[in-house]
């Protein structure tokens, strides 16, 4: 049985403008210990869909569909319930650490409160184990530190406390939106190499995710492709990108720099969908140089190709080989 | 902390000095004087006043003379319109009347006005939140002036269940339609500031932390998200608090109360010079106080400002 199952999963948001269509009948499941790997866009709904297995979207965002993690259905459960789960079995690594942390807050208060919720510990144990956890972030001087307010700390120690903080209590599934985003190459890193020390040891399930596809090739086992609220392609990492079988992938491996070869980066035309109301067909279709009649009215089904790869393309992957040659 | 307190005193003083010469001028270029009436007055007479209450000396003067008998003698004078009162004698008699309503309104607006906030921010779009705004929309835009008369109308004429002015320190019912009719706009505002702040803060991203560590909705309000959500009411606190412990013109005047608000009223409108200044100085003083007071209070709340 997988750790976690999602089928069909969406999410709506209500808008004054409309509803906004932000995931769209997304399946994916997770082994334990393993790491999966989101990429896509901004806009394209992965942060959305992280958000509605947590419970935290914003109030007016809707989900809906099955989310099964460890035999037990978790979609929209009732808040009391979800505070089980939440910190204690699926923990999260927020996108920007200067503002997920409480600015009003010690660090110790923030670690400890996790602890004495979940685990009943006293404030002076919770107090202990909060500054092992620290030590094992590599937080150096985390016995002293560990009393500080967060805008005491730089971006990435501040992001090594958001990562001690979600590890608290060893879940079984981490959620990281973004871990790096908000921080220098350099920090960067060090960030995902602690990552991934710290999946190793704890063996826990990970979903990482990111518009960089460099930090999920060397993080991650499998990784889906997300376009529009879509899943466009499924894969294991390494032959996601020997051999991206998707137009849109293509797009985005193109577009990035390359050292290794004296071409220049080919950006994907045109801009991100809108996603407003149902799409009608391919929601990359607009910016598919491939496309074709029918990818304006159907949306293609995700279909097996390779063991372990999906896609959802109309166009075999043979013909956009040749039309990529000619 | 200390040497900051001790500098922000140290700057009170210069500005209560330019206040106290500044108010000074101004008043004695109003057109007027506190013997000027309907009254034909002999000149001679006229000369004598103004020599005994130092009038005829050039203005320079009598502000120096005004200065010294204040910080020296903490003495403001004796009140130009009432023959037998000093100026000291006005403000110990009036200010703890004033300070006691106001000082309960002041308790009454933050207590309802916190607690209202934040209920209507936490069951936004609700029955309770849309009659918390209405009610407060409705407080503000209604008039003390207005609010007086009809408390009087209902709860002194129609139920004769409180006295409709007068007042006494030993019996509370001399202080609830005071109290009403200072606190119901403040406490409006109070709602309002709070409701919008505490959206804010709810809409943050540590607050999506908080949420995702699994804490119960009641503490990651308690705990994580009412000392942010305060920062602006408690920037609106320090002024509201001295406007409402210097007491109010209708509340003195509809209820009678005795207090320094109609004091001051009166004393511009008969040329007090004495007992204008005199409060004027007070209310300066307050005010300077209390904003160093919201200052403190900001560095109690937020740990990034440090003095």
């Amino acid at each position: 049985m997988p750790l976690l199952d999602i089928k069909d999963l969406n999410v709506r948001f209500g808008t004054p403008d409309g509803e906004i269509h932000a995931v769209n009948g997304v399946n994916l499941s997770l082994g334990r210990g393993e790491a999966l790997g989101i990429v896509g866009e901004s806009g394209s709904g992965k942060s959305q869909l992280s958000f509605s297995l947590m419970g935290l979207l914003a109030s007016n965002g809707r989900a809906s569909g099955s989310v099964t993690f460890d035999g037990q259905e978790i979609l929209n459960l009732p808040e009391p319930q979800l505070n089980r789960i939440r910190s204690e079995r699926i923990a999260m690594v927020f996108q920007d650490p200067m503002t997920a942390l409480n600015p009003y807050m010690r660090i110790s208060d923030q670690l400890t409160e996790v602890l004495v919720l979940h685990k009943g510990l006293s404030k002076r144990d919770a107090l202990k184990e909060a500054v092992a956890i620290l030590d094992a972030v590599r937080i150096p001087d985390a016995a002293n530190r560990v009393r500080l307010y967060p805008h005491e700390f730089s971006g990435g120690m501040r992001q090594r406390v958001m990562i001690a903080m979600a590890l608290l209590c060893k879940p079984d599934l981490l959620i990281a939106d973004e871990p790096t985003t908000a921080l220098d190459v350099t920090v960067q890193a060090q960030i995902m190499e602690l990552l991934g020390e710290l999946r190793r040891e704890l063996g826990m399930a990970t979903i990482l995710i990111t518009h960089d596809l460099g930090v999920v090739a060397g993080f991650c086992d499998r990784a889906i492709v997300m376009y529009g609220g879509r899943v466009m392609e499924e894969s294991p990492v390494d032959p996601l990108f020997e051999a991206p079988s998707h137009p849109y992938t293509r797009g985005l491996l193109s577009a990035l720099p390359r050292l290794d070869e004296d071409t220049a980066a080919t950006p994907i035309r045109g801009n991100p969908p809108n996603m407003a109301g149902a799409t009608v067909g391919c929601p990359f279709r607009p910016r598919c140089d491939f496309a074709e009649g029918i990818c304006a009215q159907e949306m293609p089904p995700l279909e097996g190709f390779a063991p372990g790869r999906t896609r959802a393309c109309h166009r075999a992957i043979s013909a956009l080989n040749e039309e990529a040659a000619a | 902390m200390i040497v900051y307190i001790l500098k922000r005193l140290a700057v009170a003083i210069p500005t209560l000095l330019v206040l106290i010469i500044v108010s000074y001028m101004l008043m004695h270029f109003a057109p007027g004087n506190p013997f000027s009436s309907e009254r034909a007055v002999s000149p001679e007479i006229m000369k004598n006043l103004d020599a005994k209450y130092g009038l005829n000396l050039p203005l320079w003067e009598q502000i120096v003379h005004y200065l010294w008998q204040v910080v020296a003698h903490f003495d403001f004078g004796p009140s130009f319109v009432y023959k037998d009162r000093t100026v000291n004698d006005i403000i110990a008699q009036g200010f703890p009347v004033t300070l006691t309503y106001g000082f309960l309104s002041f308790i009454a607006a933050v207590a309802v006005g916190v607690g209202l906030g934040i209920t209507s921010a936490i069951r936004r779009n609700s029955w309770l939140d849309y009659c918390a705004v209405g009610l407060s929309i409705g407080a503000q835009v209604l008039p003390n002036f207005v609010m007086a008369p009809i408390l009087v109308l209902i709860f002194t004429l129609g139920l004769h269940w409180l006295p409709g002015g007068g007042w006494s320190f030993h019996d509370p019912r001399f202080w609830i339609l005071p109290v009403i009719a200072l606190s119901t706009s403040y406490m409006a505002s109070i709602t309002r500031i709070t409701r919008s702040s505490m959206l804010d803060v709810l809409g943050s991203n540590h607050i999506r932390t908080a949420r995702a560590k699994g804490l119960p909705n009641r503490k990651v309000i308690l705990r994580h998200a009412l000392k942010p959500a305060l920062v602006p009411v408690v920037s609106y606190l320090g002024p509201a608090f001295v406007s409402m412990i210097t007491g109010s013109v209708i509340v003195d005047v509809y209820f009678s109360t005795g207090g320094i608000g109609k004091s001051f009223v009166d004393s511009a409108l008969n040329r007090d010079y004495a007992v204008m200044m005199g409060v004027t100085i007070l209310l300066g003083t307050l005010t300077i106080l209390f904003n160093l007071v919201v200052d403190i209070l900001y560095a109690w709340i937020d740990p990034k400002i440090r003095y």
